[in-house]
């Protein structure tokens, strides 16, 4: 299991992997936005949460049909499901590789961005717990599109229409968060609530992505 | 010692049988290579003795965490040297040093290269090292020789007649002599499955029109 | 006799051609009756002007847009326990029923909330809901028109449908968390003292049981359609493998 999460890491930073593109989408993401709405301070500062919270949803699903679709059109796939290793693992393993090559860096670039967009200054503290908190879960229930649309040609636009409605209680709960912990306001609610289906996420999704991958083996 | 018996096997491709009938064993130290046209089910019947797909009917018995299968696909990462892609497999399947393997399929001086750049022969000896790092004693082989030259395809052939000597087994679906004379042939043809107007496997959806 | 007998398609096939023309018609006498019961015998609501009679519609479908997604969601149980086809074309059958349902609903509650609260959409915890229901049908419906196999197909949306379910719970309660909103409570309720009067309250059950049987000959029509559709397709695949 390590192997694999040694060797899906080792193949996002050479060449062709794509590590860091997700990054670059965040930062243009977060650029854009002030030519949009304007340039005023308090308007991008109402704002930053959902913008940092949205950009780091769809820079994360950028990368989601990479998860497996690679592995699916060399053969590993066909390899790691006859292998003496449980699909399961393999899928949760996966998303995790996703995560700390997509989620973690955004996490820890999100405050340098929220600086651009004028966070106020307590919100900084519950945006970063916010995202370290949420995108675990926004990696799995990626890896569970991605697990769904592997044997497609072209699965890319599918996949955001089957994730993104999954995605929905964890930017509701992770954006409430940031906004009532950097007004003060009683933050137990949203944090339980978002930690709860991450963890949840983590632990049930990989068997239905598991399952979904053996059925597009077939 | 019976290392895999099939017994009346059906295997499907998209929801329509394409062999049916399917029975043979395969014991330690013997081969058996899979022979029939384009299209017979070759590599069907292969995915489903590896399990990745179910069987129609019939029942497949091989004992646990015995079977090595190989694809047409490889399964390398372009992007990871020789050893790396075998020590990644070596680790999956908790076996230890791979240097018989390099040895064994005369990989040693491409050892440090990424797989992109070695040719598809080099590549398919690649997948074949691989093979011999799972220390699996059956090998269930799709077109183990696709785009090996002679020289290769003996050492391949040689690579086999090893492991069956070793108390290994091997089945695989091959066009080409390999030369080995300790393989039995079976031929698929006589299994090809019947429409059901005359006789086959009837489908629910069928049934519900006639 | 076990009701799984009718999940088998020759048992189907025979069974839902001597229902279809009954639930056909009787759907039709239902809506007919308790659309024009509602729409022209009721009287207009002290509060809620002639918009009320919009009800009618809006209640009906947006019972059926939620239970069109349950009865999806036990079908697709059934056919991932059990391997019933039928049940498998039944849930691919119900998916765009339910997506239009979903709509009319949507609409609709627009075209009621607008004199009511001069908005035509408000971003209300059950307005947001349905709208995040549509979205949960859309994507089930793009997946089976996405895969070939059939089979896969309908593996493939049963597991979506049973995770969906999950994460379409959860974006209600996260949703109500969000947002407390404007539409009034629940007007339907069996148990308690109902909250609106004898007058509306029984034209509105016809033209719910109306959009039920209308649902279920509906269904019945479009998992025959399915039916012979597979059959095709494995006469197609014959072919070319012959």
């Amino acid at each position: 299991m390590i192997a694999l999460l040694l060797r899906d890491l080792r193949l996002a930073v050479r060449a062709g992997g794509g590590f860091g593109l997700g990054l670059a989408f965040f930062l243009i993401v977060v650029t854009l936005v002030p030519f949009g709405v304007g340039p005023e301070g308090n308007v991008l500062a109402r704002i930053a949460t959902g913008v940092l919270w949205l950009g780091a949803l769809l820079a994360c699903l950028l990368s989601l049909d990479r998860i497996f679709a690679l592995d699916f059109e060399d053969g590993s796939l066909d390899l790691l499901a006859t292998a003496p290793v449980p699909l399961e693992g393999v899928v949760t393993i996966k998303a995790l590789a996703h995560w700390i090559t997509t989620g973690l860096p955004l996490v820890l670039a999100a405050p340098v961005f929220g600086v651009l967009l004028h966070l106020p200054g307590p919100a900084y503290f519950w945006l970063v717990v916010s995202l370290l908190l949420g995108t675990p879960a926004l990696s799995v229930l990626g890896a569970f599109g991605a697990a769904l649309t592997v044997g497609l040609k072209r699965g890319g636009l599918l996949l955001s229409l089957l994730v993104l409605p999954l995605y929905v209680p964890t930017l509701i709960f992770g954006a409430e968060l940031v906004k009532r912990g950097a007004s003060g306001m009683d933050t137990q609610m949203p944090l339980l609530m978002l930690a709860g289906i991450t963890a949840a996420t983590i632990a049930v999704v990989p068997f239905a992505s598991a399952a979904a991958i053996r059925v597009n083996l077939r | 010692m019976t290392l895999l018996a099939v017994e009346n096997l059906t295997v499907t491709r998209g929801g329509l049988p394409v062999l049916e009938g399917l029975g043979f064993t395969l014991a330690a130290g013997h081969a058996l290579v899979l022979r029939g046209p384009n299209g017979i089910g070759k590599t069907t019947l292969l995915r489903t003795l590896a399990g990745l797909q179910p069987a129609l009917t019939g029942s497949i018995s091989i004992p646990p965490e015995t079977m090595a299968y190989a694809a047409h696909a490889d399964g390398l990462k372009s992007t990871l040297s020789v050893t790396e892609n075998l020590r990644f497999w070596a680790s999956v399947y908790g076996t230890g040093p791979i240097d018989h393997a390099l040895d064994r399929m005369n990989l040693r001086q491409l050892a440090e290269r990424p797989a992109m750049s070695l040719s598809a022969g080099q590549k398919r000896r690649l997948g074949l090292a691989r093979l011999l790092v799972t220390g699996r004693p059956v090998w269930v082989l799709d077109e183990p020789t696709v785009s090996l030259d002679a020289a290769s395809v003996a050492l391949f052939a040689d690579a086999v007649r090893d492991h069956l000597a070793k108390g290994g087994a091997a089945l695989m679906a091959t066009h080409i002599d390999l030369g080995l004379h300790e393989a039995a042939v079976l031929d698929l043809t006589p299994f090809k499955a019947l429409p059901p107007e005359e006789g086959g496997y009837k489908g629910s959806f069928d049934e519900a029109f006639t | 006799m076990s009701i799984w007998e009718y999940a088998n398609p020759v048992k189907f096939m025979k069974t839902s051609s001597l229902v279809l023309p009954w639930v056909t018609g009787l759907a039709a006498v239902c809506l007919v009756v308790g659309l024009y019961w509602g729409f022209f015998l009721t009287p207009e609501a002290e509060n809620f002007k002639q918009s009320v009679k919009v009800i009618y519609v809006h209640v009906p479908s947006a019972m059926m847009a939620i239970n069109i997604w349950v009865m999806m969601l036990v079908t697709s149980l059934i056919w991932l326990i059990r391997r019933h086809h039928v049940s498998a074309l039944a849930a691919k059958a119900a998916a765009p029923i339910g997506l239009v349902m979903t709509f009319i609903a949507l609409v609709t509650g627009a075209i009621w909330g607008q004199p009511m609260w001069g908005t035509w959409w408000e971003w209300d915890p059950r307005l947001t809901s349905f709208l995040i229901l549509f979205l949960f049908y859309l994507g089930y419906i793009a997946l089976w028109e996405a895969i070939d196999n059939p089979d896969t197909a309908a593996d493939l949306t049963g597991v979506l449908c049973l995770v969906g379910s999950v994460f379409a719970i959860l974006s209600r309660y996260a949703v109500n968390f969000w947002n407390q909103g404007l539409h009034q409570g629940a007007t339907l309720s069996l148990d308690k003292e109902e909250n609106i009067s004898d007058v509306y309250w029984f034209p509105l059950l016809l033209c719910i049981a109306g959009f039920v049987l209308f649902f279920v000959a509906l269904l019945l029509l479009r998992t025959r359609t399915e039916i012979r559709a597979r059959r095709l397709k494995a006469l197609e695949q014959r072919e070319r493998m012959a």
